[in-house]
């Protein structure tokens, strides 16, 4: 191949990378359990199948439960979580005015544990804390995402969706890269699907257990050779902001299992 | 803060073949994983499973270390008196934990 053969196709493999697919549109945005297997989606649909409702039964023991030195238990102020949470993950992450940013909905549970129970907080991806999630997000199953209505949160839905779309990594990827752009493909024998956070906290069979949305969002970079952003980062949390915004609409699936 | 989902049918009738499932809440840790200093993690898995209806013992199991975390366990049986079905998981460490489910046979 002579040097301005190289050059053409160069320039056509950069052309093909800038002439991006834009985003997905909304009637083709896809839940991640639509791309499993049935044996996987029957284990999610059976509540008595789907170990998340593990961690669901440990949440309802702890929202009853008295914590912290105001000896307060959730039920206390909140009653029964089936009742009053639905739909509140739905709205998650959400602006906390106190400290002018937006909190997701395991930073919420830990600020009411210091707020109003004076607990100390439950370390991110514990048991308690995934559980006391599990919880409150199963009891918006079914009810459509709703995230990012709060005109406060405009500003941080844009910095997440500049993360989603900024190439990081020794491999260079963006997220928009495979989740935009490559989500009918598989990767290594994976779907690589859309991206669309609907079911978190969930549990992944290969984790073998339930996990967050940051965890995932941590293997997600690591697998791209980048630094992932710490548990609770403002970047982590503006991250997680914009998934939801973007998967607007869609119902929330907790707690989905995913392969 | 062990925990058990059982799905049992709440009514059959009499001779009908039913299904039993049950999900344990486990860690099954295997006991050949290491930590990242070397050292060994212990195993501590579910070791025995039974399923006694009205006191009468129709299956039992016994768990290896390749069980997944959270074993899931279903099996059949015959509808034959309502009653009522007593589970019962052991294992390493002391563990023990039972559960019970009613049934209406008719």
């Amino acid at each position: 191949m002579n040097p301005a053969r190289i050059i053409v196709v160069a320039a056509l493999l950069i052309a093909a990378c800038l002439a991006r697919a834009a985003e997905i549109p909304p009637a083709e945005r896809r839940s991640g359990s639509s791309f499993m297997a049935p044996d996987s989606q029957a284990m999610q649909s059976d509540d008595t199948a789907n170990p998340g409702m593990l961690w669901v039964l440990d949440g309802e023991k702890l929202w009853n439960g008295k914590a912290g030195t105001a000896g307060k238990a959730c039920a206390d102020c909140h009653q029964d979580a089936r009742v009053s949470m639905k739909g509140v993950a739905a709205r998650y992450p959400a602006f906390d005015k106190a400290l002018a940013r937006p909190v997701d909905l395991e930073q919420r549970i830990n600020l009411c544990r210091v707020r109003h129970q004076q607990a100390t907080p439950l370390a991110y991806e514990s048991r308690d804390l995934l559980a006391l999630t599990a919880l409150v997000a199963r009891a918006s199953h079914g009810v459509g995402i709703e995230t990012g209505a709060d005109p406060q949160l405009a500003p941080f839905i844009a910095t997440g969706r500049d993360r989603y779309l900024q190439r990081q990594g020794q491999l260079n990827l963006a997220c928009a890269n495979c989740h935009d752009d490559n989500w009918d493909k598989r990767l290594a024998g994976a779907a690589i699907t859309q991206g669309h956070p609907t079911g978190y906290p969930l549990y992944r069979l290969e984790w073998q257990s339930l996990g967050s949305l940051q965890r995932r969002l941590r293997a997600c970079l690591s697998g791209i050779r980048a630094q992932p952003y710490n548990y609770g980062a403002p970047e982590m949390v503006e991250l997680e902001l914009y998934l939801m915004w973007r998967a607007r609409g869609m119902p929330i699936e907790t707690p989905a299992v995913r392969p | 803060m062990a925990s058990a989902l059982i799905n049992v049918p709440k009514k059959a009738r009499r001779g009908e073949i039913i299904e039993i499932k049950t999900l344990m809440s486990h860690v099954m840790e295997t006991g050949y994983r290491h930590t990242a200093e070397g050292e060994v993690i212990p195993r501590d898995i579910i070791t025995g499973f039974s399923c006694r209806y009205n006191g009468v013992e129709i299956f039992r199991a016994d768990l290896f270390p390749a069980f997944s975390a959270n074993p899931f366990i279903t099996f059949f049986t015959v509808a034959q008196e309502s009653g009522k079905f007593d589970f019962e998981w052991t294992g390493d460490k002391g563990f023990n934990d039972t559960a019970s489910a009613s049934i209406i046979v008719e």
